[in-house]
């Protein structure tokens, strides 16, 4: 009888939480969608520039000390058929999740395509081991909450860098705090297929940083000034991404004035 | 694939070629304005390039000698570098200027010739063409094993007198503004100083 009560309370926080944080993040968020005015060198909404610069060096230090050995290691004893396996069923778990926020931004279409490829990959996927929908030609419709956010016209704040997260948006941060709760596949699940699941999304990360290896090298330790280059390099694919569905005329109300992003086509003939 | 494009752009240029001979005896030579099918022509030729030193099986160094080779027949290399070096470019001497555009070219052929061999395995498939503002905008998409494909973006204008790239996108990743940011960060480094920045450009390709 206890264990049911708690588990009422515990569905009880969750709905609340997944239904009254996203109002308080809106409200929150729209008051830090107009900045001070502070404009980094390349037109960045950056006013934590120094707060930022530790955690990079912090998370740069994380990396070089723990996550590249880690998938250095992975990248050379697993075998590939293996990491695709891995990628897969970490992807399957966060369908559900992708599934709530397409409903969130009122994209059915999106909602049924990862619902189809969701019940494909937990069925004859091997409870998504084999990613069945990819080889049907059912393609992800790939989202989080931060683009939930987007599409509710929230504008993206400022730049952050979160520790251990990496680069991010304050728009994107509050996202990936909401997304804890967006996933509706803890509740339906044991405690022991949880542990599965969260040591799968933790190799998945590790699996990750393997593919991107070379890329993300590049940007950490063969740039003069790396906090500026994965600053810019996170911007502009994360605008490209939110821009992919059709958005692009969305008007993004930090986006005005001199910043370079303004006008991506700069034309450098013109003096 | 890769000859039928080739031989395709050849005779298309030869083509335009005998055209512009015949138009010669009358007219004088035309400025030609650019179109959307040259904007094409040109990206399908550099593509179709590009999937060539990928799928030759080259040792590392030799496909980044082939990418600087591409890099100087189909990009207006120039335009890229000066803009690379931004406002710092108006106080550098013609001699510098000259150095850096050299070095810079080596720089980024290595630097996206890296990006490109990640292409292995794959190849990228031109789309649609498009004019925008005074210049033409060529979409082309990477498809790569065991990934969902991607956009590369081409940037292609005449005003440096030929049909060049002057700027190109991977995934919404824009080549000018990362290397002006680059740029900047090694100036920066070296205290403004330009020819410490160009030494360490030519050190690190």
């Amino acid at each position: 009888m206890p264990q049911a009560s708690s588990d009422t309370v515990d569905r009880l926080w969750r709905r609340l939480v997944t239904r009254v944080v996203p109002l308080c993040a809106v409200l929150v968020l729209s008051a830090c969608a107009t900045p001070e005015g502070y404009v980094a060198r390349d037109g960045i909404n950056d006013p934590y520039e120094q707060r930022n610069r530790n955690v990079h060096a912090f998370n740069k230090a994380v990396d070089r000390a723990v996550l590249r050995p880690l998938s250095r290691g992975y990248d050379q004893t697993v075998p590939d058929e293996m990491k695709v396996m891995v990628n897969n069923f970490a992807g399957n778990l966060s369908t559900p999740r992708m599934v709530v926020n397409n409903l969130l931004q009122g994209d059915f279409g999106g909602a049924v395509t990862n619902t189809t490829r969701f019940l494909l990959n937990s069925t004859m996927g091997f409870a998504g081991l084999v990613d069945v929908g990819e080889i049907a030609g059912v393609r992800a419709v790939d989202t989080d909450f931060g683009e939930t956010l987007h599409v509710w016209g929230v504008g993206e704040g400022a730049y952050l860098e979160m520790p251990f997260r990496g680069p991010a948006t304050q728009r994107d941060a509050v996202g990936r705090f909401v997304d804890f709760f967006t996933n509706p596949l803890p509740e339906a699940l044991s405690g022991t297929q949880n542990d599965i699941r969260i040591g799968a999304q933790a190799v998945d990360v590790v699996g990750d940083r393997a593919r991107f290896g070379q890329t993300i090298d590049s940007v950490l330790y063969d740039s003069a000034d790396s906090y500026a280059q994965s600053r810019l390099i996170y911007l502009q694919s994360r605008r490209f991404a939110l821009g992919g569905g059709g958005d692009a005329d969305y008007e993004d109300p930090y986006a005005t004035g001199t910043d370079p992003y303004d006008d991506p086509y700069e034309d450098p003939y013109e003096d | 694939m890769k000859t039928d494009v080739t031989r395709r752009f050849t005779i298309s240029s030869l083509a335009a070629g005998a055209g512009l001979a015949a138009f010669g005896a009358t007219l004088p030579a035309p400025a030609m304005a650019m179109t959307r099918e040259r904007a094409k022509t040109l990206v399908d030729a550099l593509v179709a390039d590009i999937n060539g030193v990928i799928a030759s099986g080259k040792s590392e160094q030799a496909m980044y000698t082939d990418f600087e080779r591409i890099f100087a027949r189909y990009a207006d290399v120039p335009t890229i570098a000066s803009y690379a070096l931004g406002v710092d470019g108006r106080r550098a001497s013609q001699a510098q200027m000259r150095e850096f555009t050299t070095v810079f070219q080596r720089y980024i052929s290595v630097k996206y010739g890296r990006r490109f061999r990640e292409f292995i395995g794959g190849q990228i498939e031109v789309q649609e063409a498009r004019a925008v503002k005074n210049f033409y905008e060529v979409k082309s998409l990477a498809i790569l094993r065991g990934q969902a494909p991607f956009e590369v973006t081409f940037l292609v204008s005449d005003r440096s007198g030929r049909d060049l790239f002057f700027n190109l996108f991977i995934e919404g990743i824009n080549m000018l503004l990362t290397e002006r940011t680059e740029i900047g960060a090694m100036l920066d480094r070296r205290g403004g100083n330009i020819d410490a920045m160009i030494a360490d450009l030519r050190a690190s390709a």
